[in-house]
Parts: structure tokens; C-alpha cells; sequence
């Protein structure tokens, strides 16, 4: 099939950037939204020109490296899908589609539809981690687990950092992203000695960079992981049990 | 960054104003502010509605309950001591409601940057009610200055009589501009419920499959009930149901 993009197109951080628009050919149906912007840059190249920067990796929706605003949906009209795992048959022959990068103060472009997604690492170094010494391990199956924990903290877990919450947010907010690190960790045993200085230092590391939450829940289906804003209101009201624990604490950490 | 070290440093334990300072500024705090203050103020929407239903009774029932308001307290408080501190409490609810929701504003603006998406946005979730809470809380506000004028204070009442409650109802509601006038704010408020009644449950962390099924319902019945009762009130006085 044929298309029509038009594309975001910023020479650097600093540079001003505009759209460009570009025909594309002979695009597969099985192709994915990254094969067809490869198909793009292959023919930028043989013209000599710059090709279109865009993230990737695994290009198998894990790794959340990809991630662009299509048409004005986050990851393209496909829910529950990376952009690189979305198919061009999602769309139709002479279609004019739209491209842009994550928009929010706390990810500035870099170049073109790439971001910086750094502050998304300042929150997980706040907090996202379990390093309370507890000796050596002992067998996985030997710490009994709640299934309904389980599965709540899988879900949470699925998040793979893409930044899509953060682009659909009408207010530029992290807390869905946020949020699912939280409850994966908070939500298990190994997660409590932890727990509540994590829950307040990440919240707070969030809130430097990113927007609040108004519960209109794009985030959740902007989200290839499909991840339920549940966890918002379970960060809400943890955030405010961390806060009741922490001035009552003696000095001590980790109690 | 240095903040949120600081916060969370284990040796250092914290006071209980520091604790408020914190909690409070924080926006996941402000949002259990408005969430808090939301409910004080749905609360009192949903008194002062069926308070005034007693029109449909007779003039003097609707007279008798403004009187009431006044002699609460009976004969251990002065009169209208107790209604004045009712009302104090009410404007500090709307006040912190306010201040809360024009910190937060201001917050999103700024996280949202300068440029935006050209492409149209594709709202998946987000409704009308939650897109436009900014405009409809504002509509209510002036709404209620309005209504204060009208009702309470009486300047923009060319009929008004101190105490006459249903004859100064009656009047305001029979000037056509002045009924649609009030028709668009119910709307408005009833948009604004819509969101806010279901989204308090999110900002206090009430969430999860127990709970999701019925929190929308809840929204949808309370905006309706307010609507339809405060709208029944100027209908009755149009088609002079009330007169
Ligand atoms: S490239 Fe890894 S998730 Fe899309």
C-alpha cells in the first residue's frame, strides 16, 4: 500500500523542528510501523538525505525502547501494542499518518522522534530496587506468596518504560509508570522492608519532573502493557500510609 | 533530587509538621485535598437540594426551614451563630478546593512543555466531564457568586425580600434569562460531579475490582439526582407548578 507520513523532523535538542512529509510505496501489510519507517529511511539514504531517528531494540515489545505518538494515539490505533509490534494492516492504503514524538517538559526531544527518557531512571533510582541485606537466598518457593498478590504484582510488572503513559497524559504525568514500579515491589514480600521509604522517595522523585494525575485514565489505554490505573489509587493511598509510618519511625530504617 | 534524599533519610525523623508541610504540598496530597474537600462540598450540594425541595410543599414550609437555619442552636447559641460557622467551614471548604485545584493547574501546565502534538488527540478514556473540570468548576464558582446575589445578599434580585424565601424564588425564577441561567450551571455542576465523584475515589486509593463496578455508578446517580432536583425546583416555578 501507499502512505503519506508526516513526520517530526528536529535536528538536535536545541534546533527548532517542523514536519516533513514523505510517499512511501509498496509498504507490506505485514510490515511493522518500524520495518515501514525503515523502508523510509532506506530510501533517505539512497537520496542522500538524513534519515528519521526513532528508538528501538528488541522490536518485540519488551524492551520499550520504541514508542511514538501516531495519529494522535500513543503507539498507534492498535491497543495494548508497541508501536514496533504494530502491524501496518492496522492502516489502509492512502492513508496520511501523522508522526510525533513523546511530548512532555520532562522528555525533551532529541532528535527527530527520539526523547530523552532519563527522568523515568531518576525515579527508578529513588527507589526501585530491593537492597535490604538479607542473607542468602533461600528457595523462591519457600516464601509463601498470596496468588491474588502474585498476579497483581505481575501486572504491575509487565511495564516496560516506554514512556506512553507520560504522552497520552493531558497533564504530563508519570503516575501510572510510577506507580506499576511501585506496586510490583510493594506488592510482594520481599518489597516490604522497604516499602513505604521507597513509596514516598519515588513519589517525590516523580513529582519533580512530571505532571499530577486527573483520573482521566489515558494512560492506562495508551499503555502496551494495558495496565490498570488501579495502581494509581493504590500508590495514592500508600504514599499516605508511607507518610503516617515515616514521622513515627524512630530513626530506625527499614521498620 | 537532593529533596527527595533528604525526605527519605532514615536517621532523620520527622515531626509532624513537617509531616503536614510535606503531605499537603505533595500533589498526590493537594489531590486527597480536593478529593476530601470534594466530599465536604457534594455533602452539602446534596443538603441544600433536598432542603429546598420543601418549595413543592408550601410556601411557608421553605420559609420556616430558612428560619430554621438561623435558629439552629436553638436557644443555647446566639442566633445564626451556628449557621455562620456552618458557613465558615463551607467557604474554607471551597476555598482549599480552589487553591488546590489552581496549584495543580499550574504544576501540569508547566509539566506539559510548550510544544504540543499537532495530530488531534485521540481520547480513548478521557471524557467530556474530565476534560473540561477547569471550566465547569469555574462556571459553578461564578455560579454561586451569582446565586449568593440573587438569593442571600438580594441586589440582583429586584424583588428580593429579607427572609421571603419562596417569594424571592419564585420572582428570580420567573425572569426567563435568569431560569436558563440556572439550568446551565446545574449542567455544569452535574458534568463537574460526573468526574469528580468518581475520580475522589481514585485520588483517596479506593480502587480495585471490589470497588471499580460501583464507583462510576455512584457518579452518574449523584450528578443525575442533583440535576434533576435542582432543575424540578425552577421547571415548578416556570410552569407554575410553584407560584
Ligand atoms: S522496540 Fe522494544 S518494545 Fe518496541
Amino acid at each position: 500500500m501507499d502512505l503519506t507520513l508526516r513526520v517530526w523532523r528536529q535536528a538536535g535538542p536545541k534546533a527548532a523542528g517542523d514536519f516533513k512529509t514523505y510517499h512511501v510505496e509498496d509498504v507490506s501489510r505485514d510490515a511493522s510501523f518500524l520495518e515501514m519507517l525503515d523502508q523510509v529511511n532506506e530510501a533517505l539514504n539512497a537520496q542522500g538525505e538524513e534519515p528519521i531517528a526513532f528508538d528501538h531494540d528488541c522490536r518485540e515489545g519488551i524492551c520499550g525502547m520504541c514508542g511514538v505518538m501516531i495519529n494522535g494515539t500513543p503507539h498507534g490505533p492498535q491497543r495494548g501494542t508497541a508501536t514496533c509490534q504494530l502491524h501496518m494492516r492496522k492502516f489502509s492504503d492512502g492513508d496520511m499518518i501523522t508522526v510525533e514524538p513523546w511530548r512532555a517538559a520532562a522528555f525533551p526531544v532529541l532528535r527527530d522522534l527520539v526523547v530523552d527518557r532519563s527522568p523515568f531512571d531518576r525515579i527508578i533510582e529513588s527507589g526501585g530496587y530491593i537492597t535490604a541485606p538479607t542473607g542468602s537466598a533461600p528457595d523462591a518457593n519457600l516464601i509463601p506468596v498470596p496468588k491474588d498478590a502474585v498476579d497483581s504484582a505481575f501486572d504491575a510488572a509487565a511495564c516496560i518504560g516506554c514512556g506512553a503513559c507520560v504522552a497520552a497524559c493531558p497533564n504530563s504525568a508519570a503516575n501510572l509508570f510510577t506507580a506499576a514500579k511501585i506496586a510490583h515491589l510493594n506488592l510482594l514480600p520481599q518489597g516490604q522492608a522497604e516499602r513505604w521509604n521507597r513509596t514516598v522517595a519515588m513519589v517525590e522523585t516523580m513529582e519533580e519532573w512530571f505532571g499530577s494525575c486527573t483520573n482521566h485514565g489515558e494512560c492506562e489505554t495508551a499503555c502496551p502493557q494495558e495496565i490498570s490505573i488501579d495502581f494509581i489509587a493504590w500508590m495514592n493511598a500508600d504514599y499516605v500510609r508511607a507518610q503516617f509510618k515515616n514521622p513515627s519511625k524512630t530513626g530506625r530504617d527499614n521498620l | 533530587m537532593t529533596t527527595a534524599e533528604a525526605r527519605v533519610d532514615p536517621t532523620h525523623r520527622r515531626g509532624w509538621w513537617e509531616w503536614l508541610g510535606n503531605f499537603f504540598t505533595s500533589d498526590i496530597g493537594m489531590k486527597w485535598l480536593m478529593a476530601l474537600t470534594g466530599i465536604g462540598l457534594l455533602v452539602y450540594v446534596l443538603a441544600h437540594m433536598l432542603g429546598n425541595l420543601k418549595v413543592f410543599i408550601s410556601a411557608e414550609e421553605i420559609d420556616l426551614y430558612g428560619e430554621a437555619l438561623r435558629e439552629l442552636g436553638g436557644h443555647l447559641f446566639p442566633r445564626t451563630s451556628i449557621l455562620w460557622i456552618l458557613r465558615i467551614g463551607l467557604i474554607a471548604t471551597f476555598a482549599v478546593h480552589i487553591w488546590a485545584a489552581a496549584v495543580l493547574t499550574k504544576r501540569n501546565v508547566d509539566a506539559r512543555g510548550k510544544v504540543r502534538y499537532h495530530a488531534k488527540r485521540h481520547w480513548a478514556a478521557a471524557n467530556y466531564a474530565s476534560r473540561t473540570m477547569l471550566w465547569t468548576g469555574i462556571i459553578v464558582a461564578l455560579f454561586v457568586l451569582y446565586h449568593l446575589a440573587d438569593l442571600t445578599w438580594g441586589f440582583a434580585n429586584p424583588d428580593f425580600e429579607r427572609g421571603e424565601v419562596y417569594a424571592n424564588l419564585v420572582a428570580s425564577f420567573q425572569r426567563l434569562p435568569v431560569a436558563i441561567l440556572y439550568i446551565v450551571a446545574q449542567l455544569a455542576l452535574a458534568f463537574h460531579i460526573y468526574h469528580g465523584a468518581w475520580s475522589m475515589f481514585q485520588s483517596l486509593g479506593i480502587a480495585g475490582s471490589r470497588y471499580n463496578d460501583w464507583r462510576r455508578a455512584f457518579a452518574i446517580a449523584f450528578a443525575a439526582l442533583i440535576f434533576v432536583g435542582n432543575c424540578s425546583i425552577v421547571f415548578g416555578v416556570m410552569f407554575r407548578v410553584i407560584a
